[in-house]
């Protein structure tokens, strides 16, 4: 042959090229199909389809076992944009009382990969959600003559009391956020939002249950994945008893309407909350169903903030029932005894501060001390516990000490109350005043505000209600909550134990005889119940925004109690004049079950008062 | 007679089972791609894809027939009759072909579809062997290279007219065959600094470092480097190529911390010069020593410079869009899983999850429930890789592996240059479809639409391949004869 035998060796060169390809290539598919294990999980991604079965949500019941939330069944108007021929849209339209432009925006919206990212054209897609019966009813008759459109049933609340929004919460659409923090939900699917049903979304949920089909590119269903063998049933969620009497729950709204405040009422013997109300409120049911939307954002807007839950989440000054905490501090640490003599001439002044009191007897003692809510009293009292360098050292040390009896007490920090939002309060330290002040520039004179319940200190009405059953005690509480019962779950341990104070109950029993004497003859004699022995205890708060909120605290009966309630009416006035009269009918309907006929003129007046406006005036001057 | 027991005897029978395995193979893969799940069709169902397959295959074994009973002779006297005919052909094709997804290459006789490039490949390769087995031919010949890129490229320049691209391409596999018959290595390795330079120019075009165009100045750089390195290697002294190159970076580096400190500048101009300085050098070497190699050297340099500067108007003017796209994706430099990005992907979760034993005959998902596209034609691997997984990958490759070994052994024992240069021939074909292939499913090459031989649904693209393998086997079996 010919001089070709030169280049015979490039043939292990064109040889051993094409082998290194080759090699190259299984080395690639080694790293491609066994050590990557990300394109497994694309894969199911992409080909299973998987049906979504949803539970039933978890019911309601109250304290006496009446059924408060149910589920209602609603229909989506569902379309396959393949299968849809040529219709009358107009027609449809009016059916579903929506415009020309809407329908087309709804087309746009859901053919938007972006705002549904499942969208195919093969597959069924929600064209308009949550119709009712009566609408349902009206397209049902039509449907035959939308091709490509049908009806998918879902399940809505319905609340066969209509009250206790804040308490119950809302179902709502996830958002984006909660889809990528929870991997239980998905795109479309609903959640608790506010209330219980946040608080308790797990329970309520249930568990979903899946079937699995493989499904083409296009969307197109084909087969049951793996015989079924991976499908699982939906569980139902779990139903839950309220510690809430929803009776009791619907009579504190109504004699909170047209007032802005809230009422907490608790089982003092095992923390259970009886009504919590928040007022202005809203019926629950005005969210659900399609107008779930319109109406949320009026609620939102509204200036009155009725989404606001006022009972855990506002904080208030908490006026004069702060001065039982004073009267238990003081006594426990033998600063004061109860046979004292302060006196009062119309207040309480020194080193040029001056804080007023009303007209009443003087010098008095720590009981007629608190009937009467003597702010002068608890000025001396305090000062002389402070300002007693002799036991504590300097008055930083006396107001930790102090403090730590007020935290003990409830305040300060969350109570942990089985509700989303609980606001803590303030208590201030001594650091805090130092800040203010430097470390040795105040004492008890600085501060003094205090110990009227004024100044920094900050409380919820829960917190308020929660040291009336901490009295009602006798010295300790159990952390307040509204769910009694999960079905088939044991509740938290933490609510049955029991908190106490550091305070002896001797002491309590001296205080509950001044809070019993202010309802004989003390500032709260308007709110006595006839054949209840109820205590309580006033507050006027004062604050800067506008008129002093009219607070109450209180129990019955004094000798076993069986509920405590905190009452603030914002910008109200007196104690007297709103907290004391709510509170004490709150207490009766809940102990006999009706108003007695002596006092049906006193809640006459109460479901008609309206202190709204005065505060809408106030707002005005500012 | 006589000639026909002699075919049987002397035929290689090894090559033929491979052939038969893979056919099978194939068969087997486009039944597992068309199957539905709902419904329970058989393998043999004439309706279906694998069913029509299995009539493809049985034509196929007829002309395997016909092609190893003609005398061996015949290929030699019929080459150029058949290279003209094929060329015809496609000429007829661009002018009467209807237009199927943008391209002009299928010729519609009745109920018979056909693409002439598939033959025009065979008539190629037969034309190019007869061209090389003439005594008078060497390619170190520039009137003979000439002659002979002038065979290939004209079979290429008609099927880009039929706007099939991907098939032209299939005609660079033959560079494989010029190497063999003694084409100098310097070609080969400029279509390697082709390439290199083509994906670093366009890969880095838009990044900028200190207001240098990263991608220019890298290619600038190694254009320096491998002129520097020519030279130095044609004066055999390696010390010039360390010095030359040491006085490059030091002005480099001066320039890049003046660029950088003092006052901004593009460095690709210190490159450019660096570069010419350089090439004037070399001419001026090429006097002084008068080594006649170094102008080789100089045109490298010159013509690598004209590369670069034409690479941006290639890219921009004369590619289409959806394929600067599709090279784009596969150089990383977009994602668009929904566009032309999404085949790839989808073949590539396909593959991917298959796993190192798969999911399975007839279990995989994402190849039945039609999320691959083209699954039974261009994407007919992701089926093999999703249902029988690494395992499986892996014995096809190898089945094609020995079956290219096979091939280059069969054209080395060939006696006369025309069977061997047909048996290279048909070797460097297959792997190019083999490798460019695979490698556009596994993502690693733009998508270029070529089918993966004997796997690929189709009739025209396995007769094609059954026609030149069978016919190197048909010389193969005549060796001992004199030619």
């Amino acid at each position: 042959m010919r001089k070709n035998h030169d280049y015979e060796r490039r043939k292990y060169i064109i040889g051993g090229f094409m082998l290194s390809i080759i090699l190259f290539y299984v080395i690639k598919l080694f790293a491609l199909q066994v050590v990557d294990n990300e394109y497994n999980r694309l894969a199911d991604n992409n080909a299973i389809f998987t049906r979504v079965q949803y539970p039933s949500r978890g019911l309601i019941y109250d304290r006496e076992g009446r059924l408060v939330v149910d589920n209602q069944p609603v229909y989506d108007l569902m379309v396959v944009p393949r299968e849809v021929e040529p219709f009358d849209t107009l027609d449809l339209c009016n059916t579903l009382g929506i415009t020309l432009e809407q329908y087309k925006q709804r087309w746009s919206n859901m053919r938007n990969r972006r705002l549904n990212p499942g969208y195919s054209a093969y597959s069924p897609q929600r064209f308009v959600g949550r119709l009712s019966v009566e609408e349902y009813g009206v397209l049902q008759e039509k449907l035959y003559k939308f091709p490509g459109f049908y009806i998918q049933n879902q399940s809505i609340r319905r609340y066969l009391y209509d009250t206790g929004a804040n308490v119950l919460g809302n179902i709502r659409e996830v958002s984006p956020q909660e889809v990528q923090a929870d991997a239980y939900y998905m795109q479309g699917d609903n959640t608790g939002d506010l209330g219980i049903e946040k608080y308790y979304e797990t329970y309520l949920r249930g568990e979903k249950g899946r079937e699995l089909f493989l499904r083409d590119a296009y969307g197109r269903i084909k087969s049951r994945y793996d015989d079924g063998e991976q499908d699982r049933e939906a569980v139902a969620g779990k139903n839950l008893t309220l510690a809430i009497d929803i009776e009791l729950q619907r009579y504190g709204e109504q004699l909170m309407q047209n007032k802005v405040g809230a009422i907490v009422a608790i089982e003092p013997a095992t923390g259970e909350i009886l009504a919590l109300v928040s007022s202005p409120t809203y019926p629950p049911s005005l969210l659900t169903g399609r107008e779930r939307g319109a109406n949320y954002k009026q609620l939102f807007d509204n200036p009155h903030k009725p989404l606001y839950d006022r009972a855990i989440m506002g904080t208030y000054p908490p006026g004069s029932t702060f001065k039982p905490t004073q009267g238990l501090i003081f006594l426990q640490e033998k600063t004061l005894t109860p046979q004292k003599l302060y006196p009062c001439y119309e207040g309480f002044s020194a080193a040029g501060i001056k804080v007023g009191c009303h007209v009443h007897d003087s010098p008095l003692s720590l009981i007629p001390a608190i009937a009467t809510s003597c702010n002068a009293y608890f000025c001396y009292a305090f000062r002389d516990m402070i300002d007693n360098r002799e036991k504590y050292g300097s008055p930083a040390e006396a107001f930790e000490r102090w403090k730590k009896y007020i935290v003990d007490m409830g305040y300060g920090y969350h109570l942990g109350v089985d509700l989303p939002g609980e606001s803590r309060g303030f208590i201030p330290n001594s650091e805090f005043y130092g800040r203010y002040y430097g470390t040795k520039g105040w004492q008890a004179v600085t501060v003094i505000s205090v110990a009227i319940g004024q100044g920094e200190v900050l409380a919820t009405p829960l917190q308020i209600a929660n040291l009336a059953a901490t009295i009602a005690n006798r010295g300790h509480y159990f952390t307040p909550h509204v769910v009694r019962n999960i079905e088939g779950t044991p509740l938290k341990a933490a609510y049955f134990e029991p908190h106490y104070t550091g305070v002896d109950s001797e002491h309590y029993e001296t205080i509950i005889k001044g809070m019993r004497k202010a309802v004989i003859d003390g500032t709260c004699r308007i709110g006595a119940i006839p054949g209840v022995e109820m205590c309580g205890k006033t507050g006027t708060a004062q604050n800067p925004h506008g008129q002093d909120h009219s607070v109450f605290m209180g129990f019955a009966p004094c000798e076993n109690p069986r509920i405590a309630i905190a009452v603030y009416v914002e910008n109200a006035g007196w104690g007297a004049a709103y907290g004391v009269p709510i509170g004490s009918l709150m207490m009766e309907k809940y102990l006999t079950g009706e108003i007695a006929p002596s006092r049906k003129w006193l809640e006459e007046r109460m479901l008609n008062a309206n202190t709204m406006d005065m505060e809408v005036a106030d707002g005005t001057q500012e | 007679m006589a000639r026909r027991n002699d075919v049987w005897a002397s035929l290689d029978w090894y090559t033929v089972a491979l052939y038969v395995v893979l056919v099978l193979c194939g068969w087997v893969s486009i039944y597992a791609a068309s199957f539905d799940f709902d419904a329970t069709g058989s393998i043999f169902d004439f309706d279906a894809r694998s069913g029509k397959q299995l009539l493809w295959i049985g034509c196929a074994v007829v002309i395997a027939f016909f092609v190893l009973m003609i005398e061996p002779r015949t290929y030699v006297s019929l080459a150029y009759p058949l290279y003209i005919v094929f060329l015809l052909l496609s000429i007829v094709t661009i002018a009467v072909a209807p237009d199927i997804k943008g391209s002009h290459s299928w010729l519609v006789l009745g109920p018979v579809h056909l693409q002439p490039a598939e033959f025009v490949k065979y008539g190629t390769a037969l034309a190019l062997a007869k061209m090389m087995d003439n005594y008078e031919f060497d390619l170190a010949r520039p009137a003979c290279f000439i002659k002979a890129c002038a065979l290939v490229l004209l079979p290429v320049l008609l099927i880009l007219l039929q706007n099939e691209t991907g098939s032209a391409l299939v005609f660079l596999a033959l560079v494989g065959v010029f190497y063999r018959e003694g084409m100098s290595s310097l070609f080969l390795f400029a279509v390697l600094c082709a390439i290199v330079y083509f994906v670093i120019a366009v890969k880095y075009a838009a990044v900028e470092i200190l207001y240098t165009p990263v991608g220019e100045w890298i290619v600038l750089t190694l254009i320096l480097i491998v002129l520097a390195y020519m030279v130095s290697s044609y004066l055999r002294s390696s010390a010039f190529f360390k010095i030359a190159l040491s006085a490059a970076a030091v002005i480099e580096i001066l320039a890049a911390v003046i660029s950088r400190y003092l006052w901004a500048f593009n460095l690709c101009y210190v490159a450019w010069t660096l570069l010419f300085v350089a090439i004037a050098a070399a001419v001026i070497l090429y006097f002084k020593m008068m080594e006649r190699r170094l102008w080789i050297a100089v045109v490298f340099a010159l013509f690598s410079c004209l590369f670069l500067k034409s690479v941006d108007y290639a890219f921009t003017r004369v590619l289409e869009p959806h394929q600067r796209t599709r090279i784009e994706v596969t150089l990383g430099m977009k994602e668009d899983l929904k566009g032309v990005g999404y085949n790839v992907n989808q073949s590539k979760i396909a593959i991917g999850s298959g796993g190192f034993l798969g999911k399975g005959f007839l279990n995989g998902t994402q190849t039945k429930l039609e999320y691959v596209p083209e699954q039974d034609t261009d994407f007919i691997f992701c089926t093999v890789g999703e249902e029988e997984g690494f395992w499986g990958t892996t014995v096809v490759l190898t089945l094609f592996a020995l079956l290219l070994v096979r091939i280059i052994q069969l054209a080395e024992r060939q006696r006369s240059v025309f069977g061997r240069v047909y048996g290279y021939s048909v070797a460097s074909i297959l792997f190019f479809h083999l490798a460019v292939n695979v490698g556009m499913v596994m993502g690693l090459l733009p998508v270029i639409g070529i089918p993966l031989p004997f796997f690929s649904y189709g009739g025209s693209s396995l007769w094609g391949f059954t026609i030149l393998l069978f016919t190197l086997l048909c010389i193969d079996a005549s060796r001992s004869d004199t030619l």
